[in-house]
């Protein structure tokens, strides 16, 4: 006898995920709570080491199998490679999660320029092309999800971030517009934007107080996010309050702000 | 890449009272762990888990601390054995949740041992060797862990097991973190018959029938713990409730969720819990039994081994003096009179909390060299910090256990002499032996463990 029903029931939560960029906090957060369903999880990252660790926890963790791919997302060049082995390794995908990305520096990019191209070509256009590469093939199978995380820095553009800023916000058009193709496929396509994330990506921030978020909070809010078919997830979901105070202000008194 | 920490102010003990400027290292793979250890900054440097505990053993003011949380990853599950290795940073609630789901049947896997809270780290629970409500069952902590990977801060990764190295393993038990960093430990789990338990909470009216319940307990029950009314005086000294608990066959509950259900968001400038409210709380709680003095229910364990993490952050009610925690434990021949005398201590000076514990420890034998445990009788609760007149109460606690020929658990520690723990740690000599010059810590230095005061010593 159980005495509560045990806890997910293993059909609400995709069985075969892809996660690009699988060592990022808030991807290793998505992937223990997929494990935990017994999903089939295929990691792909840069850091081999990092990733055969993840491999090891997740299937303690209750996955039913994981694949490790190596892979460099800023060669494009080689993302429809990496789709190609993804999709092969359980033949489909049901949940594709891109997670990759960086934060850079804005005060440091607009004393060299020259590097902003790399850092627009590692946070949108390498997630467009991937994020094509997968949306034939779900196109064919005609089901499954693609999530992808923007970030609420592409709402609008600000002095301290808009670089960043501009890739996270071109990404969320460009999702705006897969999503408007693939509705005919019935493919669900995720635009996830996170505030502040405690992830190594902000570990040179002062953290703590209300708007910080762990990355399991977040983790949950995103698969939530993927049962109920939503288009954009603000998480945590106040985020989506502040930012529409933010598009709302006038341009006169939003120049006069600092932040 | 090389790691790098960073200055922080933020680190504090559970208890609120120890506090100070840290170089702070968040590594997330064991290679960085090692990189920081090894990181040179001439300061001491010391491991840190959960913060939970109370005083200054988890903290190193002015030097290096490593904190663990990022090595969170498992390694390897036996089902079949119930054997599971991982990482020193995994939490015990992290155990439960993903190894410990029923069966159908109801049976599982299970924490061998567990604190009052789950959420402290596996490299936390072996270098405080704690124990649990079924001491008297299964020992400490230290008697399931069947093997670690110990970092030195000479660089070296040693295995130690009771085959391998046992010495520096019996150290590291209830080492205090003053050996060197575990980086994964190895941990043999228990299968139960249920993972819910029957449970039984029994009024008493005084120490006599405390221990009278504790015995009649000992060989049918597992889990057993007592809440004392810690102002009540007189007649009615040492009066409280027993509970006492087992796993119970076929019934399966699923593992508590991870996050705690209320939260409390900041330390108050005052505290709420202040003598007026302690002593209204106690005499609802002592009277919450009904006319019969006693209840039996069947149902989740989180009521009976976690209780207090339920509140996320509790410790924020006490405001922000932050408060002392007390833990002794005095030998069985003079445990009454002991126990006795601190009480009528504690209520005669009118300070004290909701929550004191008493419970009886049995005698299986720790593994660890400096391990808390001992045959005896517990006596465990919260002081709020008054300042002045807190120091003096905890002084006095502190004589009478060294007079019973009893001790002070470090991990709830922030007062204790130099003097009271090497009469109360006998095997602190031998214990000196394997610890890492590397390593020190705030308590370290507060008893004189410290290598570099012992060598110019
Ligand atoms: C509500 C509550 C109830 C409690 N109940 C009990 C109880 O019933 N029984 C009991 O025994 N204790 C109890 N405790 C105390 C708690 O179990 C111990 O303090 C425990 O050690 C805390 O673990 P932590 O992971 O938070 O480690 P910390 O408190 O951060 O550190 C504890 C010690 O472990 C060392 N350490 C941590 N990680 C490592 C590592 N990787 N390598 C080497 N050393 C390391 C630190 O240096 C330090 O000396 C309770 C605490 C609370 C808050
Ligand atoms: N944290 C926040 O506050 C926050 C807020 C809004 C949006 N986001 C977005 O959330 C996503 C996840 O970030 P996170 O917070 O989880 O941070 P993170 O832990 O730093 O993760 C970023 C990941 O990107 C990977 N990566 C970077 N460049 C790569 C490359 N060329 N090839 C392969 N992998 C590469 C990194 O790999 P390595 O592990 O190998 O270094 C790392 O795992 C990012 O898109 C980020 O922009 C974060």
């Amino acid at each position: 006898m159980t005495l509560t029903a045990p806890s997910r029931s293993p059909s609400s939560s995709p069985s075969r995920a892809a996660i690009f960029g699988a060592n990022s906090g808030i991807a290793v957060a998505v992937a223990r709570r997929l494990a935990a369903s017994g999903a089939r999880i295929v990691l792909i990252g840069r850091d081999g080491e990092a990733i055969a660790a993840s491999a090891r926890d997740l299937l303690v963790r209750g996955a039913a199998e994981v694949v490790e791919i190596a892979g460099d997302f800023a060669a494009i060049g080689t993302t429809g490679d990496i789709v190609e082995r993804a999709w092969t390794a359980f033949s489909g995908i049901d949940l594709a999660l891109i997670a990759y990305g960086s934060l850079p520096d804005q005060a440091a990019l607009e004393a060299a320029p020259d590097a902003v191209e790399a850092m627009l070509s590692l946070n949108l256009a390498s997630p467009a092309v991937l994020a094509l590469h997968l949306a034939s093939r779900f196109e064919t199978q005609r089901s499954g999800v693609i999530a992808v995380i923007t970030s609420v820095a592409g709402d609008r553009g600000r002095k301290s971030n808009y670089l960043y800023g501009a890739a996270k916000g071109g990404l969320q058009r460009f999702l705006e517009g897969l999503r408007h193709r693939l509705y005919a496929a019935r493919v669900q396509v995720l635009d996830i934007r996170p505030g502040f994330v405690a992830t190594r990506m902000t570990e040179h921030l002062p953290r703590g107080g209300p708007l910080w978020a762990e990355p399991d909070r977040v983790a949950a809010d995103i698969l939530r996010a993927v049962e109920r078919r939503r288009a954009v997830v603000y998480t945590p979901w106040f985020w989506r309050v502040i930012l529409g105070i933010v598009c709302a202000l006038p341009r006169p008194l939003f120049h006069r702000t600092s932040f | 890449m090389p790691i790098s920490g960073s200055r922080r102010s933020d680190y504090r003990s559970w208890g609120g009272t120890v506090a100070g400027e840290h170089l702070v290292y968040r590594p997330r793979s064991l290679a960085d762990a090692r990189a920081a250890l090894t990181a040179t900054g001439g300061a001491s440097v010391l491991a840190y888990g959960n913060g939970r505990s109370y005083g200054d053993v988890g903290l190193n003011p002015g030097g290096r601390l490593i904190d663990c949380r990022g090595l969170d990853r498992f390694i390897e599950f036996d089902r079949q054995t119930g054997i599971v290795t991982c990482e020193a940073g995994v939490r015990l609630a992290d155990i439960l949740a993903a190894l410990c789901r029923p069966d159908p049947d109801g049976s599982g896997w299970f924490l061998p041992v567990s604190p009052g809270t789950r959420f402290v780290t596996v490299g936390g629970a072996i270098a405080n060797d704690v124990h649990g409500k079924n001491h008297h069952r299964e020992g400490c902590f230290g008697r399931h862990v069947l093997g670690l990977d110990l970092a030195r801060g000479d660089g070296s990764v040693l295995s130690c097991s009771p085959q391998s190295q046992p010495d520096l393993f019996a150290a590291t038990i209830g080492g205090l973190g003053l050996t060197g960093l575990i980086l994964s430990a190895r941990v043999q789990l228990r299968r139960v018959v249920g993972t819910g338990v029957e449970a039984e909470d029994i009024r008493f009216a005084g120490l006599d029938d405390f221990f009278a319940l504790a015995a009649e307990s000992e060989a049918g029950w597992e889990y057993t713990a007592a809440w004392i009314d810690c102002l009540a005086t007189g007649a009615a000294l040492g009066r409280g409730i027993f509970s006492r608990a087992r796993h119970h066959a076929g019934i399966g509950v699923p593992p508590p969720a991870l996050d705690p259900k209320i939260a409390i968001p900041f330390a108050l400038p005052l505290s709420p819990l202040n003598r007026l409210t302690l002593l209204a709380f106690n005499t609802a709680y002592f009277h919450k039994l009904g006319r019969r003095g006693r209840r039996r229910w069947v149902g989740s364990y989180e009521k009976v081994l976690y209780p207090l993490d339920k509140i996320g952050d509790w410790n924020r009610l006490y405001g922000a003096r932050g408060f002392f925690q007390f833990q002794c434990v005095v030998p069985n021949t003079v445990a009454r009179d002991a126990i006795a005398e601190l009480l009528a201590r504690i209520a005669a000076s009118g300070q004290g909390s909701m929550l004191a514990v008493l419970k009886t420890m049995g005698d299986l034998p720790s593994p660890g060299l400096l391990s808390f445990p001992m045959a005896g009788a517990s006596l465990a609760l919260d002081f709020p910090d008054t300042g002045a007149p807190t120091r003096q109460l905890l002084a006095a606690l502190e004589a009478i256990v060294v007079a019973a020929g009893g001790r002070l658990y470090p991990a709830k520690d922030s007062v204790m002499s130099a003097e009271t723990f090497r009469r109360g740690y006998p095997r602190l000599p031998e214990f000196l032996r394997y610890t890492d010059p590397a390593m020190s810590s705030g308590f370290a230095r507060r008893v004189g463990l410290d290598n570099r005061l012992r060598e110019a010593a």
